[in-house]
């Protein structure tokens, strides 16, 4: 014990004395938590739109004007060919093509009904989408307002109905991404950080030759471990602190659930993350070496773990893969503790997977590191 | 025996570092490894700490098996790696005090062993280790390697690196630590510190050649070694190289060293030779023999 403790304190010591390490483990995560919470939405905005008005009626300018109120659209200067707008959209210079055809008021009148030709970008398909959602909300509630008024002024009393949806979005009522993203990214951060810095850690002893003089000491392979890892540990909820109070400060993000729940499940799930950490450590022979492999899995953990792309419309191999992605397990639990208020009942599935997965990786990492070869 | 080595060998892959290696160390001796970098003797000292295991044979340090009694050898020798291996990043004495307490004692326990060499970097026990110069450095690796009163020593290539002032220090330690009755196995590439072991092996390409004191060694060289020196010393070496009954030429300092095939050797017709040969001052006398020159001939 005494081993251990006096180990933990030379770790903390050099942690100290390396000022460059010392603003990677505390200044990093705080901007990245800063800028990628405000840069990371996935509203889309200032979306430009042109519209090429083949008809010039009061109807057609009253679709352009329900543009206009709208505050994701910047309506560009009206073209008068769709072969300039689509020049325009090659341009980079708009996103939307809206044609409205020649006779879009008769027809609309008469006929009540009509069509309007619509073009998107969709050099980024995410984008697209959204776009061509927002496009056919507003155009649906022109629609019902003309339908209105037509009924108004025709002898047909047959109303058709008109069914109107008003959803009423559940924990997060606003629909603020940044409520969505600050636990996602919070748990981005505590694990890169932890798996970074003990994937490095005992690799470093090795590079610098110091492991050697370790290894013939009678110091036990356990004593090592824990001393070399337990101040990272340390630091990974040091890092969830800061990030938790500038999420509260900050962001305003809501604490639902119980703060002593998201420390115990962090507390375990970082002994996951340091066992995988580890785990690379033995396998390497540079610190060189395990960064890049600390990274590949980190790449892959990041964007399979529902916080970019929702895990529900990935193909049906790729949902399985994300079950031994940790991080998937520790966004869910953010969220559902956070902004869900979910108790420890609720968040016992994820804690015993969390729990089976760090015991066998550190099994697995203790059982590859050896002092002798 | 201090230290029994039986048919050690290790391979790397298709690489024979080391090939069926046998040697003893007795009790409180001075045992030096002589050979070139690449010659085996640092995979010696990582099988005998216990760091490498060895493919084939057996050896022993204090009467434990390397093998199966590596945990009381940990406990029990000493190690310095022959690149510097403590925390650049600590203190020297966050150092000391470090390698004390993971070996169970403190720096005041052993302190009678380490004063000696303690004393002399003491005045920087609270510089980072990483600053010091490669001297201290040295000490430094040894006040570790000793904190915890090991009763077999061994050194890598100690002085590797090291100006010639500390090195002669260095060995001087080494003595006065032999004296306290510690078995010391240390390694070197420079034969000029062969002198002050008690016994030597010659290893080349993992194999051992020669194991006696230094004394011996060279008494046993039977052949004689002439310096040989002319103005020209480039177009010497040459010459010499094409007379026919030449043994063995090569630059040793100042002088080309020269041995002939022949016992009964006359030194006047290489004299001759060599006038023939257009070289002016002409310089031939029989050498001192050195480690150096046994080894160049084995």
């Amino acid at each position: 014990m005494r081993t251990i403790l006096f180990i933990v304190q030379k770790e903390f010591k050099q942690i100290f004395r390396d000022k460059n390490m010392l603003k990677l483990i505390f200044i990093l995560p705080i901007l990245q938590l800063l800028i990628l919470s405000n840069a990371a939405t996935f509203d889309v905005k200032n979306i430009n739109i042109t519209f090429v008005d083949n008809d010039q009626s009061a109807e057609s300018r009253a679709l352009i004007n329900s543009f206009k109120a709208s505050s994701y659209f910047n309506l560009t200067a009206p073209l008068f060919s769709e072969k300039q707008a689509i020049e325009e959209m090659q341009k980079g210079k708009t996103d939307i093509i809206v044609n409205v055809p020649i006779n879009f008021s008769r027809d609309l009148i008469k006929e009540q009904q009509t069509s309007i030709s619509v073009t998107i970008n969709a050099i980024d398909a995410a984008t697209a989408g959204i776009e061509n959602v927002y496009v056919a909300q507003i155009v649906n509630a022109f629609g019902r307002n003309i339908i209105t008024k037509s009924n108004y002024f025709s002898t047909n009393k047959e109303v058709p109905e008109n069914i109107l949806v008003i959803p009423s979005f559940w924990y997060n009522n606003t629909l603020n991404y940044k409520t969505f993203m600050v636990p996602g990214i919070l748990v981005l951060l505590v694990t890169m950080l932890t798996l970074f810095l003990s994937s490095m850690n005992i690799v470093k002893e090795k590079e610098l030759g110091t492991l050697e003089q370790i290894n013939v000491t009678p110091i036990k392979k356990h004593q090592f471990i824990i001393g070399k890892l337990f101040p990272f540990w340390i630091l990974g909820l040091i890092v969830l602190t800061v990030g938790l109070l500038i999420s509260k400060i900050v962001f305003n993000v809501p604490m639902l659930g119980s703060i002593t729940l998201i420390y115990l499940f962090t507390s375990v799930y970082l002994l996951l993350v340091l066992g995988i950490g580890l785990f690379i450590s033995n396998h390497t022979d540079t610190q060189q070496q395990a960064m890049f492999i600390a990274w590949f899995f980190m790449v892959i953990f990041i964007l399979m773990s529902g916080l970019f792309t929702p895990i529900e419309s990935m193909p049906e191999w790729a949902q399985r893969v994300t079950l031994i992605n940790p991080i998937r397990y520790f966004v869910e639990v953010m969220r559902m503790v956070m902004l869900k208020g979910s108790s420890f009942v609720d968040i016992v599935p994820q804690f015993i997977i969390i729990s089976l997965y760090a015991f066998v990786m550190n099994g697995l990492a203790v059982w590859s590191y050896k002092k002798s070869n | 025996m201090s230290i029994i080595v039986h048919n050690i060998s290790k391979s790397y892959k298709a690489v024979k570092a080391i090939d069926a290696v046998s040697f003893n160390v007795e009790e409180g001796e001075l045992f030096g490894l002589i050979g070139p970098d690449g010659a085996g003797k640092t995979t010696i000292f990582r099988i005998l700490t216990t760091l490498l295991i060895a493919n084939e044979g057996n050896a022993s340090v204090s009467g434990f098996d390397v093998a199966k009694d590596f945990k009381s050898i940990r406990n029990s020798v000493g190690y310095m790696p022959g690149k510097f291996s403590l925390y650049q990043d600590l203190t020297v004495e966050e150092n000391l005090t470090f390698f004390a307490t993971i070996f169970g004692t403190t720096i005041d326990a052993n302190y009678d062993l380490i004063k000696d060499i303690y004393v002399q970097i003491e005045p920087f026990k609270n510089r980072r280790a990483g600053a010091l110069s490669g001297g201290m450095k040295q000490k430094l690796a040894l006040c570790c390697a000793l904190i915890h009163a090991p009763r077999v020593l061994f050194l890598d290539e100690p002085t590797t690196g090291v100006d010639p002032i500390s090195r002669k220090e260095f060995w001087e330690m080494l003595k006065r630590l032999q004296q306290k009755g510690i078995t010391i196995l240390v390694s070197t590439p420079y034969m000029d510190e062969t002198s002050l072991c008690d016994r030597i092996a010659l290893i080349q390409n993992g194999k051992i050649l020669k194991i006696d004191s230094p004394e011996n060694i060279i008494k046993n060289y039977e052949k004689i070694i002439y310096d040989v020196s002319t103005r020209n010393t480039h177009s010497l070496i040459h010459d010499l190289k094409n007379y026919a009954s030449h043994y063995s030429v090569y630059a040793f300092g100042e002088y080309i060293h020269y041995i002939d095939k022949n016992s009964d050797f006359d030194s006047t017709n290489l004299r001759k030779y060599l006038e023939d040969k257009n070289h002016t001052e002409i310089e031939i006398k029989k050498a001192n023999i050195t480690i150096e020159d046994v080894f160049m001939d084995l």
